[in-house]
């Protein structure tokens, strides 16, 4: 089955006062038709600026400087702002992490979905209040009714992301971006947004991107799952075979620091050492400082050759592939 | 909620009472303690010292001049709780009416000024913040810059040279019509709209940094929609803050602009008044400008609640 989205070696960058950061470099990844892909790393790994990167969110001084995106066999790179903006909310759509502050304080609840309807289908105001009204029932706003008049500061935060995903879900996009859409909420609600997620992807086929730098999180919701590290894919597999077998010594490491079940905010083995800052990119393998996997094989290359993605469905970028 | 709003209202009109009493009072303690009064000023060099002094305390007794000065100011409050606000010393003539008709003007000119500033400064200062960096922005920025550093009566000089004495487009002199309130309201406008421009650049700035900015991005709004219908409306409430208190300002520049121009104002009265040392004119002149200052800054804070959803009075 050929790739819905298809982005190839991507390359994101910003412009900064001590230099140019590249944020991301060189990422490949794609999403098929109604799946669920996981894109997980620490925080500062680029997985924002990724999925920002998708729909041309990068604001100056940022920049998609490398690489093709490919969206339904279109050039979403090469889209003129108008096309873009067609496709924008309508054929792929975002959520964000602080849902609080992504609606608009002077806006109502109502105006805020209605609006995707009237840009984006000819409707008049009144049905797409009355549509915005049933999207908040589907999303289980209570009394969705009075709701649809509320302003974002009488919302709680779960209930600012349940907006959220009712304005990206309104028009049933064929992808959802969903980046870290519950690390910001009360650990009681993540669950339920997770499920809710899940439950409206699934009955409406859209493929749903799921950034999150929680492992939890991915084994409950993704099919196939991204590892991201300092701007970069080391590892790809399906969510099965990454948990069974995470073959990036990052990805082990990751695993080892993973909470237990019941108690999410322990984290037991963190990896030692922290992700290298954007002036400081180790030479060879930008995970070999940290990397212990390296020192116990000895591996030399790791330090002096930056190591490629390989594989075809099973990708990995690691010199120690083949070598156990 | 209007029921609440009604409340607020009256409570804050009550507010202005003690205010305007505080700024009368100060304003009586000043007028003590300055050496020469109305009735010295009237006479000076024109008759001789005896016969002077015999008139002058005769008109003191009248207007109540002989008395100190804090008994003046229970009877003058008395009377301007009963609606009057006394007799020009100088004219004899009631206070009210010239001062009646002067203040329709200042406020014909301050409304006017006003509207030209809010125009000039939105307009400059929403492109500049869209253009940012742009030499459109960089251009709107200077003229403003040099429109906050320049004087007010520097700027009038100017617009009177060219436009008046020049072109001859324009009278120099005001005669309360439309065409001589122009110049003053360009000039007591432009001045404002600069200070404003500058802010709805930094708040156009800050609000389109936001993260609801980049959410309404990605339902594919566009740009335009997205300027005036989610960044304006958040701009506005920093720039109807400024506006409240760049009201007071509009209303001290309009006394200057109103002796440059000519035009017959409060503030032109006020200033005649001084000189004139004619105190029931200039008492009436704070009393007013005072209470109006008040009454706007209670109607910028009504508009706030209703820009602003978060802000609800009780
Ligand atoms: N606006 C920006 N200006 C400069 N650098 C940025 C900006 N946004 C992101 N970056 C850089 O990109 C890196 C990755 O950021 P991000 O994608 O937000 O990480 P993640 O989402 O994985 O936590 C950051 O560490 C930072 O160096
Ligand atoms: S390439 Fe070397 S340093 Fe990098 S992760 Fe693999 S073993 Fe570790
Ligand atoms: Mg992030």
């Amino acid at each position: 089955m050929t790739a819905l989205l298809e982005i190839k070696n991507l390359q994101t960058e910003f412009k900064t006062e001590d230099g140019i950061v590249r944020a991301v470099d060189d990422v490949t990844l794609s999403v098929r038709a109604g799946e669920v892909l996981g894109l997980v790393g620490e925080s500062g790994s680029g997985k924002t600026v990724t999925a920002l990167s998708i729909l041309r969110l990068i604001e100056k001084p940022g920049a998609i400087v490398g690489g093709s995106i490919r969206f339904d066999g279109r050039d979403v790179l090469a889209l003129a702002e108008k096309d873009l903006t067609e496709l924008r909310g309508d054929r792929i759509s975002m959520i964000f992490q602080q849902p609080k502050v992504c609606l608009n304080p002077v806006l109502t609840v109502g105006q805020q979905i209605a609006e995707v309807f009237l840009r984006h289908r000819s409707m008049e105001k009144k049905d797409a209040l009355d549509q915005s009204v049933e999207l908040l029932r589907s999303v289980g706003i209570p009394s969705p009714e009075t709701k649809v008049s509320a302003y974002p500061h009488e919302l709680s935060g779960g209930q600012a992301q349940r907006v959220m995903i009712a304005i990206a879900l309104a028009l049933t996009p064929r992808i959802l971006i969903a980046d870290e859409p519950t690390t910001a909420l009360d650990v009681t609600i993540q669950a339920q947004i997770i499920e809710l997620l899940r439950k409206l992807c699934e009955t409406t086929d859209t493929a749903l991107i799921i950034v999150t730098h929680d492992l939890g999180v991915i084994a409950e919701i993704a099919d196939r799952v991204a590892v991201m590290y300092a701007g970069q894919i080391v590892e790809e597999a399906s969510v099965e075979e990454l948990f069974d077998t995470p073959q990036h010594p990052y990805t082990v490491g990751l695993m080892q620091s993973m909470p237990t079940l019941g108690d999410r905010r322990q984290r037991l083995n963190m990896i030692p050492g922290s992700v290298p800052r954007p002036f400081h990119m180790p030479v060879g393998c930008r995970f070999s400082p940290r990397c212990r996997a390296r020192v116990e094989h000895g591996l030399e290359k790791c330090l002096t050759d930056p190591p490629a993605l390989t594989g075809e469905t099973r990708k990995l970028r690691c010199w120690l592939e083949g070598k156990e | 909620m209007e029921v609440l709003m009604g409340s607020y209202i009256i409570r804050r009109l009550l507010m202005m009472i003690p205010i305007i009493f505080g700024i009368l009072l100060i304003t009586f303690l000043i007028k003590a303690l300055i050496p020469t009064d109305a009735v010295t000023a009237l006479f000076s060099g024109t008759v001789t010292e005896d016969k002077a002094a015999e008139a002058i305390a005769q008109i003191r007794a009248k207007y109540d001049l002989d008395k100190p000065w804090y008994q003046q100011f229970v009877i003058y409050v008395g009377n301007v709780l009963q609606g009057d606000l006394g007799e020009s010393i100088r004219t004899r003539q009631p206070v009210m009416d010239e001062i009646g008709y002067r203040y329709v003007n200042t406020l014909i000119l301050t409304a006017a000024a006003l509207f030209i500033a809010i125009l000039v400064g939105l307009v400059t200062g929403i492109i500049s913040a869209y253009y940012k960096d742009t030499w459109l922005d960089v251009t709107s920025m200077s003229v403003g810059m040099m429109g906050i550093s320049m004087p007010a009566f520097f700027f009038g000089f100017v617009l009177i040279f060219i436009f008046s004495v020049q072109l001859r487009w324009l009278p120099v002199i005001g005669r309360g019509n439309f065409e001589s309130l122009i110049l003053p309201a360009v000039t007591l406008g432009f001045i404002e709209a600069a200070a404003l421009s500058r802010i709805t650049r930094s708040s156009m700035l800050d609000v389109l940094s936001r993260e609801y900015i980049r959410a309404a991005r990605a339902k594919g709004l566009s740009e335009t929609f997205i300027l005036f219908k989610h960044a304006l409306p958040n701009a506005l409430l920093s720039i109807l803050t400024i506006i409240g208190l760049q009201i007071g300002n509009l209303l001290g520049g309009a006394f200057i602009i109103e002796v440059i121009f000519g035009w017959h104002g409060i503030g032109e009265l006020a200033v005649k008044a001084i000189q004139w040392r004619d105190f029931t004119i200039t008492q009436a002149v704070i009393l007013i400008s005072a209470g109006t200052y008040v009454l706007i800054n209670l109607v910028v804070d009504v508009l706030y609640t209703w820009v602003d959803p978060r802000v609800r009075y009780d």
